[in-house]
């Protein structure tokens, strides 16, 4: 009889709704079904199941052709290229668990590696921007509850983050937000009409890359101070009658996204963004909040953050001391200036995401990457080690775009054999004790 | 496991009144015994002071607020990163230590054992993830009630028996060891944007007072019999002139006895008084209340406080009071982080820098001493920075030589830019007291150790209690008559036993023990109602599923439950 596990996490974006219902095949190997997920997170589930799936590490050959080799074999050899390599590129971890960040870090600790994550190409700008002046924010749940006032800038959730309207931020019904979303005022500030904007009550379109006008004309507005005609091809008058919207909402949050990351200004954007927050705690409730892409970036980042104080570019390869420098210490710059020696791929896909230059330098240097399925980067990689899928063949920690951590499940069992990054890390780690011991690879 | 016996040191317990008297303590088995066989090794403390290991009772070391501080403040790594000797991790950070170093530097001052202050709920695996990953001292959380929804309509309900099943609900869930009340109500209502200034001011809504709710938290705290009392961050915290509220507050605990089997006998524990001992109007005629708040606590027994000493550095601050941090940020305008927390609690972070050329917080520097050298019982006063509010805990050996020397005190008094305007707002030129070795392991051993209802195991050096030792290169018959010296004596350890096990030898991390996580069990009787509405607030309000709420019991690998059963209650 097949069965169905209730309360499941999806491990596919930082909204981790955990509210899923999978069925499983009677032998608990196969997913039959996915309730409550939007499509991408059903697809990620449905995954599990296809045809094709690695189910062993493969390594390159000459011809560049791939050839399966043990798990034992992957382990060697890349303990051996972590060891030999002074400075090692250890990026991803945006898709497995807290617990198996915490043997990575171990490892990069003793190796001198770079642990970086996927905030570098994506929130990277909106961390330096907290660096500097912080950031008042709040749970997915206080804006349930309480939010009257929702601006959506920069971001579409309606494709990125599916269901974050229905749970969180527009659609749901809270202790005093009983009307739903009748009782939110919505607004949609982007250069294109998405379809995140169509479910706005308004829709203020800004010029590309005039984001950082727009929201310091409205501290301007806020403030009762003067305005020229338009800004960011928005006329004045709009901008005061929704500063003035604002002012008189009993709870706002501005959620922002890549619109604002990587756009003319990047961190500067998010910190006028922050600072319009803040100033708009003089006159009443108001929060801000990044859309976190990866389901488990932000673990990442709340794991070295624990672990050496920094959220990501963490520099460990002095080996007594962490560091951390934007431009210095992150990955696509470490690999266009070609200044590691080896890279350690887990979890991500850096060749999807990358710059072009940043991975033709990647591909020269030798390359380990850890993921259950094929992706760009193990088509670049020396070796492509396949582990179980976080969140559905194995369990682990996961923080929330709003840092609430959230244990993930165990849904069906891996194919056999099949190793979890925990336990794969464990072992690598260990390997990597037994060359030191014997004084390197 | 070995045995040990530390010969000829000077040894201060007051668990058995030992005065510096030399005796030699035997270890085994990871516990203090009366003797031990001929191979036991021998340790010589000839010329060191021997004193169990000293317990934090309030400190904010693991959790979301504290590491949203450690990632925002790249800064602080700057100040103090060095890897020291011995098998440690890497170290970094000054106000906001990495997890590693936090576990490294309380165990090079001696201590064994820290109470994490303020955990949210829906947090609580988070600040288990830290614990967990916190090396060789054990550690134990509170979770924060004050300005839950449950507590607030069952209280304004009074019905005690709903709150207690709640708190043990939670208890049980967050893997949590009592009730900690931050700003009670004031927290809630900062949702909105406001704050609760006064014990009887309304909470927005809920139709309830702070000092409905404090009552009502110590009545469940009582109820249930937890081996920690009620334990508050009172309301207008370093506000001038809030003496008055403190005190206020401090009276709610008047008539109620303790009910435990842990030798507890506070039922209240109000947290760095040093923040809500002010007088005057603004910060102006900012004046010392220390000595109107202490004489109040000295007479009523049932009371235990901790100091929150102002260390004079720059740091980072960080509480669930999250309308104090607004306010904060408000003064010295740097960079302000928040977070509200559906349903149950908020928390914000600002740093701060405690400059001793500015009178205020000179002034403030001098009431937290005169909180310690006015408690007339040192079982009852713990001396803390509510770290890293006031200053970080890395500072404690600074704090203990301004407060063992008048010497030491007076110097950095007279030397302040400010001196006079700081002696004349303060009483502290007027103290003469110095705080004995004695006196210390009361305040950081014995007491903090009762008052956590962990006394039967921890705070002395009792055949039979853990072999948790410190020895420190202090010769009581030649105490160090410099700030500098005192300071470098109880900075590093010469040794530190944890569970019997050497862990730290000449300031030098050797070993890193077995951790353990506190938390308590309290068993209650069914209580359907409870359960209903824990219920049906997941389903409506809470942003996860009442099933994904938990923390798993492997978060805490080497768990210590206390029991405590209320069943016969109902």
């Amino acid at each position: 009889m097949p069965k169905e596990v209730t309360d499941v996490i999806c491990p596919f974006c930082g909204t981790l709704c955990d509210d899923l219902i999978i069925t499983v095949s009677d032998d608990n190997k196969t997913i039959l079904g996915v309730k409550n997920a939007c499509a991408i997170g059903a697809e990620k589930f449905n995954h599990q199941r296809l045809p094709g799936r690695v189910k062993r590490p493969r390594m390159r050959q000459a011809d560049g052709t791939y050839k399966e080799i043990t798990y034992d074999e992957a382990i060697d050899w890349t303990a051996k290229m972590l060891v030999k390599s002074r400075k090692t590129l250890m990026y991803g971890w945006a898709s497995t668990s807290c617990q198996a960040m915490s043997i990575g870090h171990e490892i990069a600790e003793k190796v001198g590696g770079i642990v970086d994550n996927c905030a570098t190409v994506c929130h990277g700008s909106s961390l330096i921007a907290i660096e500097d002046v912080g950031v008042p924010s709040c749970t997915l749940g206080e804006i349930k509850n309480r939010a009257d006032c929702v601006i959506f800038w920069g971001c579409n959730p309606a494709h990125a983050h599916p269901r974050h309207m229905s749970r969180y931020s527009i659609f749901p019904r809270g202790f005093f937000t009983v009307k739903g979303h009748k009782g939110r005022k919505i607004y949609a500030v982007d250069c294109r009409y998405t379809d995140t904007a169509k479910c706005a009550d308004e829709f203020i379109q800004v010029q590309q890359g005039f984001d950082y006008e727009l929201l310091n004309a409205f501290r301007t507005a806020v403030r009762g101070d003067a305005l020229p005609d338009t800004v960011g091809g928005v006329p004045k008058e709009k901008i005061y009658e929704i500063a003035e919207a604002f002012k008189t909402a009993r709870f706002g949050i501005i959620f922002f996204g890549m619109g604002l990351t990587h756009t003319m200004g990047r961190n500067h954007n998010i910190d006028i963004a922050i600072n319009l927050t803040r100033d708009m705690n003089e006159y009443t409730k108001f929060a801000i909040m990044a859309m976190r892409g990866h389901w488990n970036v932000t673990g990442s980042g709340q794991v070295l953050g624990w672990q050496y104080g920094f959220p990501y570019a963490v520099d460990l390869s002095r080996r007594d001391q962490a560091r951390h420098q934007t431009g210095e210490t992150t990955s696509v710059d470490l690999l266009n200036r070609s200044e590691v020696e080896a890279c350690f791929y887990i979890a991500t896909d850096p060749g999807a995401h990358f710059p072009v230059d940043a991975m033709i330098s990647s591909s020269r240097k030798p390359t380990v990457t850890i993921d259950p399925h094929i992706n760009c980067t193990t088509e670049i990689s020396d070796i492509h080690i396949p582990v179980a899928m976080v969140g559905v063949e194995t369990g682990g920690c996961a923080y929330r775009m709003d840092n609430v951590p959230i244990e993930t499940r165990k849904v069906v069992e891996p194919p056999e054999g099949m190793l979890t990054d925990e336990e794969l890390l464990t072992k690598i780690n260990k390997r990597v004790d037994e060359l030191m011991a014997k004084g390197g690879a | 496991m070995s045995e040990y016996i530390i010969k000829n040191g000077h040894v201060f317990d007051a668990t058995q009144g030992i005065k510096g008297d030399k005796k030699d303590i035997c270890v085994k088995d990871g516990k203090i015994v009366d003797k031990v066989g001929s191979s036991a090794k021998v340790i010589d403390a000839k010329d060191k002071t021997v004193m169990a290991g000293a317990l934090e009772v309030h400190a904010h070391v693991a959790g979301p607020k504290v590491n949203a501080g450690r990632w925002y403040r790249p800064e602080d790594k700057h100040f103090d990163s060095h890897k020291k000797p011995g098998i440690t991790r890497i170290e970094g950070g000054k106000s906001i230590p990495t997890v590693f170093k936090t576990g490294y530097e309380y165990a090079r001052l001696g201590f064994t054992f820290a109470m994490e202050a303020a955990m949210p709920p829906l947090y609580a695996r988070h600040v288990h993830e830290e614990i967990h990953d916190t090396p060789i001292i054990d550690e134990a959380a509170l979770p924060v009630f004050g300005n839950n929804w449950f507590v607030m309509e069952y209280i304004k309900n009074n019905e005690i028996e709903n709150t207690a099943a709640y708190i043990a609900w939670i208890l049980r869930q967050t893997k949590g060891y009592g009730i900690k009340c931050v700003n009670p109500g004031g927290t809630e209502a900062w949702a909105w944007g406001l704050n609760c200034l006064t014990i009887h001011d309304q909470v927005p809504y809920f139709e309830i007072t702070p000092a409905e709710i404090i009552t009502g938290l110590i009545k469940a705290n009582e109820y249930l019999g937890l081996p920690h009392s009620f334990h508050i961050h009172q309301n207008d915290l370093g506000n001038p002139g809030n003496y008055k509220t403190t005190i206020d507050s401090l009276k709610l605990a008047e008539g109620i006895k303790a009910t435990n089997n842990f030798g507890r006998e506070q039922v209240m524990h109000s947290t760095h008084l040093q923040f809500h001992a002010y007088k005057g109007t603004n910060w102006g005629d900012f004046e010392s209340g220390a000595k109107e708040v202490m004489d109040y606590v000295n007479k009523q027994k049932n009371l235990t406080i901790d100091t929150g000493n102002v260390t004079l550095d720059e740091t980072t601050t960080m509480t669930a009071d999250g309308p104090f941090e607004h306010h904060l940020h408000g003064l010295n305008h740097l960079k302000w982080f928040n977070v509200d927390v559906e349903l149950e609690t908020a928390a914000g972070i600002v740093p701060f820098i405690y400059d001793p050329n500015n009178a205020v917080f000179a002034s403030q520097w001098a009431v937290g001493l005169e909180i310690a050298l006015y408690a007339k019982d040192p079982m009852r006063c713990f001396i803390t920075t509510d770290h890293p509010n006031a200053g970080p805990f890395t500072r404690y050996p600074r704090v203990y030589s301004w407060l063992m020397s008048k010497k030491v005190r007076d110097e950095r008094l007279n030397t302040f830019k400010k001196a006079d305007k700081v002696i004349a707002a303060t009483n502290l030129a007027n103290i003469d007291r110095e705080i004995t070795l004695y006196e210390l392991s009361q305040m950081t051993r014995a007491g903090p150790a009762k008052c956590l209802g962990l006394s039967k195991d921890y705070g002395g050096l009792k055949p039979g209690m853990n072999a948790d030792i410190a020895i420190y290169n202090i010769n009581p018959d030649k105490f160090p008559s410099s700030g500098a010296e005192i300071e470098k004596a109880f900075a590093n350890v010469a040794y530190l036993f944890k569970d019997g096990k050497i862990c730290v030898e000449g300031g030098k991390v050797v070993d890193m023990g077995k951790k353990n996580t506190f938390w308590v069990d309290a068993k209650v009787p069914e209580n359907k109602q409870v359960m209903h509405d824990i219920r049906e607030k997941f389903l409506r309000y809470y942003s996860v599923n009442e099933a994904n709420y938990p923390v798993p019991e492997s978060y805490a690998p080497h768990q210590h439950i206390i029991s405590v059963d209320a069943t016969t209650k109902a």
